[in-house]
This record gives C-alpha cells, sequence and structure tokens, in this order.
C-alpha cells in the first residue's frame, strides 16, 4: 500500500510539473501560447471526467457532449446576470451540469450496454434539439448566447460602475485572458486529476472496475451497484460541465453546436486515443488530438505546395492534392482515419502502445502484462 | 379529417425512410452480431450515387446556340441530347429512377468490401469497439463526400411526369384540397415494394431460411457444413443495398447533403431499439410508427400546447419504451434484454 501511494504522489508531482511547465517544454512544437494551451487542460479534464465513467465502468456513453454544453450555457449566464467573476460561474457549470447528470443518468443506468450507449444519445440529442428550438430564450439558439452591453450584473454593479465595452471575464481583478487564464485551467486540472486519482484507488473506484469485468456477479452477491454507477456517473457529468463552463470562462460565450453528437464522440476518441481506465492516457489523448486539430486545420494549400517545393511540379501538385484532402477542412477525415486506426489496432490506446514497446526492451520473464492484452484476447 | 390524413400519409412518408434504414440495421445486428454506425452513411453514398448518375448523364458540351442571331451565343448540350435526341431527353429526365441500376451494384460492392475488409474483425470484439469503429468509418466516408461533393446539398429532380400533386381526397372522396406530392407515393410504394421483397427473400427462398436459421443459432448451423459467414456476408451487402436504394429514391424528397446519413441513423437506432434489436418486423413497424407520431407532434395544433415537442417526441418514445418493455415491441425474449 505504502509503495502505491508514493508511487501515486511522484505521479501526480511529475504530471503537475509537466501540466504548468507546458508553456516552456511545448515551444519547440510550436504550440505554446495560450489559447492552445487552455484547450489542452480544458479537453483534458472533459476526457479524465469521461475516463472515470467509461474507463473504470466500462459504460459507453454517447451523450456527454450535452453536459459539456449545460456548463457553458449556466456559465455564461452566470457573467450575464451575477458577475464577472470565474468563480461562481464555474461553480454554476458544475451544479447544472451534475443536476442534469443525475436525472439523465437515473434513465439511463436501467439498461446497459449498447442501450445505454443509445439512451444516452438520445437525451444528449434531446437536449440539442431543445437548445436550438424551444429554448431559444435561455440558449439564444443558433446564434449562441453572448455577453450583451445591457447584461445586469447585479453583484458587480454593487460595487463598481461599468466600465467601457464589455467586460472580460477574471478572477478577482485578475483578468481570465493569456496565460493566467491558462493557470487557471492547469491547476483545476491538476485537481481533477488528482481526484480521479484518488477515485482510482479508492474502494469505490474498485467497485466500478468490479461493475465492468462482471455485473452479474456484482449483484448475485447481494451488492446493489446502481448507486455507485449513478455516483459514477454524476462525477463524470460535473467534469464534463467543468470544461464547459472553463470554455465559456476563457471565451464568454455558449453554442448549442457543442452539444451535438459528434462533440460527444470527440472525447471518447480522446480517451481512447490515449487509453481507456489509464490515469494519464485520456490527457494525453485530448492534447494529442487537439494539438493536431490545430495543426492540420492552420494549413493550407500554400504552406503544402512549400513543403512538397523540392518534388518536380507534376508530382507536388500530385502530393498537394492527395495531403489536401487531410488538412485544412479535411482535418475531420483525419480524425476518422486516427479513430478507426486506433480502434483496430492498438484499442489499449498510447499507453499499451508505449507498454508494448517497453516490453520489447526488458527481459522475457517480466513480459507477463502484454500478453493478455484485450487485442490479443479478441483474436483468440 | 384532411389535416389527419396529410399527417398520416406525411409520418407513413417519412417512416418508410426510417423503416429501410431500420430494416438493414437489423439485419446487420440479427446475423453478424454487429451494431453498425455506418449504416447512415450507405444511405447517404446511395444518394450519392443518385448525384454522381445525373452529372454522368447530364455531362455536356458547348456548342453555338442558333436561335441567337445577333450574336455568338454558346450554350450546355447534354451528349445523350445530341446522341439521341429526345431519348436521351427522357433517360436525363428519368435519372434518379434508373440511378438505382446504377447504385445497387455499387452498393454491393461498397458492402461487400466493407464487411470482407473491416466488419469480419470484430465479430467477437465488444460492442463498444464496434460502436466506435463504424463510428470511425461513418465520418471518414462522411468527409470523403463532403470533399468530393462540397458541402452544399444538391437537389435532384424527379421525372417531369411526378413532379406535380396527386389529387388523393378525390380517389376517397373527400375532395379536392386533399392533395400529395406523386413522388412521395412513388416512393411509399417503392419501399413497401423492397421491404416486401427482403421479407419474401428470407421467408420464402432456401438462402433465406439458412440466414434465418443462422440468426437463431450461427453455430449450429456452422456445423451442419453451411459457410454461415459467407452469407452474412451477402447478407451484409443485402443491407447495404436496401439502405443504399432507399437513399436513391429520397434524393428528390431531400436534397442530399454529406451529412444526412447521421442524421437519419441517430433517429433509425431509435427505431431499431424501439422495435426490438434483431426483430425485422418490429423494425419496419417502429419506422413507420414513429414516422407517423413525428409528424402528429409537428401539427401546429399540438405545438401550442406543448412547444418544441416535435423535436424530441421520438427520443421520449424511445425512453419510454426502452424504460418499460426493454426488449421492444416486437423483440424476442431474452434477446439482448440487458
Amino acid at each position: 500500500m505504502k509503495k502505491i501511494a508514493s508511487k501515486d504522489s511522484k505521479l501526480l508531482l511529475i504530471f503537475s510539473g509537466a501540466v504548468l511547465l507546458m508553456p516552456l517544454w511545448l515551444a519547440p512544437f510550436g504550440a505554446a501560447y495560450p489559447d492552445l494551451l487552455q484547450k489542452f487542460a480544458i479537453y483534458g479534464i472533459f476526457a479524465i471526467g469521461f475516463n472515470i465513467l467509461f474507463g473504470l465502468t466500462g459504460y459507453l456513453s454517447f451523450g456527454h457532449a450535452a453536459f459539456l454544453g449545460v456548463g457553458s450555457y449556466a456559465a455564461v449566464w452566470s457573467f450575464k446576470l451575477f458577475t464577472m467573476n470565474v468563480l461562481p460561474a464555474v461553480l454554476f457549470g458544475v451544479f447544472f451540469a451534475g443536476l442534469l447528470a443525475l436525472a439523465i443518468g437515473f434513465v439511463s443506468l436501467r439498461r446497459s450496454g449498447i442501450y445505454f450507449s443509445i439512451l444516452t444519445l438520445a437525451f444528449a440529442q434531446m437536449s440539442y434539439n431543445l437548445a436550438y428550438s424551444v429554448l431559444t430564450p435561455i440558449t439564444n439558439g443558433e446564434t449562441g448566447l453572448q455577453l450583451t452591453l445591457n447584461d445586469p450584473r447585479w453583484l458587480d454593479s454593487l460595487y463598481k460602475v461599468a466600465g467601457e465595452g464589455l467586460p472580460s471575464t477574471e478572477l478577482f481583478g485578475l483578468k481570465m485572458s493569456g496565460y493566467p487564464g491558462f493557470y487557471f485551467c492547469a491547476i483545476i486540472l491538476i485537481v481533477c486529476f488528482f481526484i480521479s486519482l484518488r477515485i482510482f484507488r479508492s474502494p469505490f473506484g474498485l467497485m466500478l472496475r468490479g461493475v465492468k469485468s462482471n455485473q452479474n456477479r456484482m449483484n448475485y452477491t447481494g451488492l446493489n451497484t446502481r448507486p455507485y454507477m449513478l455516483s459514477a456517473f454524476v462525477i463524470s457529468g460535473m467534469y464534463a460541465g467543468l470544461a464547459g463552463s472553463l470554455l465559456a470562462v476563457t471565451d464568454p460565450l455558449a453554442g448549442a453546436e457543442r452539444m451535438q453528437w459528434t462533440a460527444s464522440g470527440e472525447v471518447v476518441l480522446m480517451t481512447i486515443l490515449g487509453g481507456v481506465g489509464t490515469l494519464v492516457g485520456p490527457m494525453l489523448g485530448a492534447g494529442l488530438i487537439k494539438y493536431f486539430e490545430n495543426i492540420f486545420s492552420s494549413f493550407n494549400s500554400n504552406i503544402l505546395h512549400e513543403i512538397f517545393s523540392f518534388l518536380p511540379d507534376g508530382i507536388e501538385n500530385v502530393m498537394v492534392k492527395v495531403t489536401g484532402l487531410f488538412v485544412g477542412s479535411g482535418w475531420h477525415l483525419t480524425l476518422g482515419l486516427l479513430f478507426m486506426i486506433v480502434v483496430i489496432f492498438l484499442p489499449g490506446g498510447i499507453v499499451e502502445g508505449a507498454q508494448k514497446v517497453k516490453n520489447l526492451f526488458v527481459s522475457n520473464d517480466q513480459k507477463g502484462s502484454a500478453e493478455s492484452s484485450p487485442e490479443k484476447q479478441a483474436v483468440e | 379529417m384532411d389535416a389527419i390524413i396529410i399527417q398520416i400519409l406525411n409520418g407513413v412518408d417519412k417512416g418508410a425512410a426510417y423503416a429501410l434504414i431500420a430494416l438493414g440495421l437489423t439485419l446487420v445486428f440479427g446475423t453478424l452480431g454487429i451494431v453498425n454506425f455506418a449504416h447512415g452513411a450507405l444511405f447517404m453514398l446511395g444518394a450519392f450515387c443518385a448525384v454522381t448518375f445525373n452529372k454522368i448523364m447530364t455531362l455536356s458540351v458547348k456548342i453555338k446556340d442558333e436561335s441567337v442571331t445577333l450574336f455568338d451565343a454558346y450554350k450546355e448540350e447534354p451528349y445523350l441530347k445530341i446522341w439521341f435526341g429526345e431519348t436521351g431527353e427522357a433517360l436525363i429526365d428519368y435519372a434518379v429512377p434508373l440511378s438505382i441500376l446504377f447504385a445497387i451494384p455499387i452498393m454491393i460492392l461498397v458492402g461487400y468490401v466493407m464487411e470482407r475488409g473491416l466488419i469480419r474483425h470484430f465479430y467477437r470484439r465488444p460492442h463498444a469497439d464496434q460502436i466506435l469503429v463504424t463510428f470511425g468509418l461513418a465520418i471518414v466516408l462522411q468527409e470523403l463526400i463532403k470533399a468530393s461533393f462540397g458541402a452544399n446539398p444538391i437537389p435532384q429532380a424527379a421525372p417531369a411526369i411526378l413532379a406535380g400533386s396527386a389529387n388523393v381526397g378525390s380517389w376517397i372522396g373527400l375532395g379536392d384540397t386533399l392533395v400529395y406530392p406523386w413522388w412521395r407515393l412513388i416512393y411509399l410504394g417503392f419501399s413497401g415494394l423492397i421491404i416486401f421483397s427482403v421479407f419474401a427473400f428470407l421467408q420464402f427462398t432456401t438462402y433465406g431460411m439458412v440466414v434465418r436459421a443462422g440468426m437463431r443459432d450461427r453455430e449450429t448451423v456452422g456445423l451442419l457444413g453451411i459457410n454461415i459467414e459467407r452469407r452474412f456476408t451477402i447478407v451484409f451487402a443485402l443491407a447495404a443495398v436496401v439502405a443504399g436504394v432507399a437513399g436513391v429514391m429520397y434524393t428528390p424528397i431531400l436534397p442530399p447533403d454529406y451529412h444526412m446519413g447521421m442524421d437519419f441513423l441517430v433517429l433509425s437506432f431509435v427505431v431499431v431499439v424501439v422495435g426490438g434489436m434483431g426483430s425485422l418486423g418490429g423494425a419496419v413497424a417502429a419506422g413507420f410508427l414513429l414516422g407517423i407520431v413525428q409528424s402528429f407532434a409537428s401539427m401546429n395544433e399540438v405545438k401550442q400546447i406543448l412547444p418544441g415537442v416535435d423535436q424530441i417526441i421520438i427520443y421520449l418514445v424511445a425512453v419510454v419504451i426502452l424504460l418499460t418493455r426493454p426488449r421492444g415491441l416486437m423483440g424476442r425474449a431474452g434477446v439482448m434484454e440487458e
């Protein structure tokens, strides 16, 4: 036990260091600017939360984007009604997402397997459709919810005069754009990581793993698994709401497209790419996907022509045409391919891949872990 | 009375599309045990077969316009018209129905390649993996179509003779106010025909009998010396064809764009679940039922009482069904109830 504890604190230390120093060590990759770093941290939180549900219990939710959206809306409303301070916004986001997760989870968790996936998908689509149509007074429909000049902001108006133009989000006077915004998200990310670490090591986490490996057997022992499942679902919904509210903190607007089911698919991909059920995997996956999204979608045909300029003209044009499919607006094509490749060849994600590579270099008698990988079991 | 009949027609029409897609989904699930999230993309591919065929038919050449004498004017003239005159024009007019002939071999090929190349490796993997890999495939197909046809819907015209509306009211003695577009009626009949032929194929042919036996107990059928996997591949191709031709025929109703498959897929899954996973009759019945329910929910009178109900009614029905009757309307007891 003691060994695990010290290992965990080491892991947490390394993780915190890596996150806080991101502006330094990501600089050579061209990713060290605040907007992108904020995204890394926010989607990291989203994926870590999703992993608590999917990784531990094996329940694949296709509706987590709904919680992200609700978190965003709640945060923007807090900016509009109360104050530009980010703390209440974040709390509201988490609270309302948790509430929604409680309601959806209560119903969806009565079923498992693919029915659970379809139920969550149905609920998320319902929320999305409602946000676009009837709930327009709350969500502002297609335009998206934005700050306006005549928002009341009751708390703010009590003790200070409204300045010119739209106010920006702040934490007790510290403006939440650029690096301060990133560090705010990063600290929350580290806290979230710590909580997920504690959940993974707790008896509660063990219970959830039990559900994943055999829920029937858990029930036969006389244990009612539903409260545990519901807690896991609500926790992961709250993580999503937190991520949504942080999106609103760094950029105070919210749109219904955040709730679309393709957005739910994205977080699934992040988790899988990194490694389902691992601690750092989801963070890795989220970072990689957001990084490549940023790099790939910035490419255009001019840059491609420059890259392939060393080739003869004819070949250059062909190369530009072929690669042009995958970059720029074609980024989603790359994402889809990546999705398939990861699921087909590396169901355990990057973390498993790294372990396999590591096993190549260590002596044979330590190879046990690689033998029981899910891929090999599937082949048998 | 008129309004109700119109709503029922609308609903049956939409329901026909759901039913056709759900039928394919159920076939694939019942035979291969695969949850295919790329099935909507097959519907979309079918629709784009029609678009491609139309493009081929109307390949044009620029020729001098003789009717303008003041200056040199040019107009686009399709080759078919130049070569065959009026017959050519008629061919172009009937591009959408004709493209079914074009779509069938393509969809068979797509289905076959998809099953042999990808799906086969996922028989024994968990459902979550199947969902994910087919979801990825759907994104890829959708983006490929977007890259080659653009993001805007491409309207397709029904044959001119079917462009107007049928006077349904006078057929059943209800006055002339009740009219309904011809093409939608054709679509309805066509869907009925497809559904009927799929059922007839499964019910009355030896091949279909073996497939049904395989759906019940794949192992025993295998032990009897029948190569059941091979037959299931054919079934997958058949499901792809059903989705494809449904897409072709739907193009004059809804101009196809690259994400139409996804839109229909989510609903079709709901349809399958409501009908009962693995029950073909259930899929068809639930498709029509949900189509009608949806079209009634979008009546103005209903919307006034319950605003927004048209947007969520299908999901709502699905939630209620899943919670009260887990196996779906017509599902067999014990099949995928968990």
